[in-house]
């Protein structure tokens, strides 16, 4: 059993990959994004800070130039 | 799981995380392809040895690199003469992209191009756009990550001050 579990946690590795911060020219494509439509976002974000008082959690960082 | 084994598999992950270049120490040499010409002539880092040279890592896709590029030339027209220079490092995947970029933004000093991503991983940048300030001595003086609009005063005053310096 356990020779097979050291196997998946190997091939799960596998899996891993670092993107460079320069490797990410397709993902910093707009059709990479959760959402294209800036003013969407900041739309949707103004309705959730205004009428339930939340913040954040409208999508992922982005696979922007990993700067700022 | 045994510990050896809990440790080895916690190094694989320790394993891309590698220290790049700080303040202090010396530039790593580069030697890359001019982008905007079709010859295959090589500009090294060493030939701009004796001025205060700003490294510029850049991709087109990059939005605070757009909001640099500018910024850049003008110091570079400002302080050229007085031995200011801006090397670009292209690292945009394809080629056309990063010339599309250049027509739009276009500025005069040198643009190299590292398609195949060696020098920002000897330099270990860790965002878009990194720049290095280097003195006339080719020593790392600042190490600057990411460009906003009003980063452009303060780089300023460091190139008047490393301009300021002697070389060693």
């Amino acid at each position: 059993m356990k020779p097979l579990t050291y196997l998946f946690v190997a091939l799960c590795l596998c899996a891993c990959e670092t993107v460079q911060p320069w490797e990410r020219g397709t993902l910093a494509k707009p059709e990479m994004q959760w959402q294209t439509d800036p003013r969407e976002i900041s739309f949707q974000a103004q309705i959730n800070a205004s009428k339930e008082a939340t913040s954040g959690g409208m999508g992922a960082a982005g696979g922007g130039c990993g700067c700022n | 799981m045994k510990p050896w084994a809990l440790l080895c598999l916690l190094g694989l992950f320790a394993l891309p995380v590698v220290a790049g270049v700080q303040v202090g120490q010396s530039a790593p040499p580069i030697s890359l392809p001019l982008l905007t010409t079709d010859s295959a002539a090589e500009l090294t880092l060493d030939s701009l040895r004796g001025k205060v040279v700003y490294l510029d890592f850049w991709a087109s896709w990059c939005g605070p690199c757009r909001v640099s590029f500018p910024q850049l030339e003008e110091l570079r027209q400002e302080l050229g003469p007085q031995g200011f220079e801006v090397l670009a490092v292209n690292l945009d995947e394809f080629e056309p992209d990063a010339l599309r970029f250049l027509e739009e933004v276009s500025v005069s000093y040198p643009v190299v191009r590292d398609g195949a991503g060696e020098t920002p991983a000897t330099y270990g940048i860790l965002g878009m756009p990194t720049g290095y300030l280097i003195d006339r001595s080719g020593t790392v003086r600042l190490v600057h990550q990411g460009y906003r609009k009003s980063d452009g005063a303060a780089l300023r005053e460091d190139i008047i001050e490393l301009l300021g310096e002697q070389a060693q």
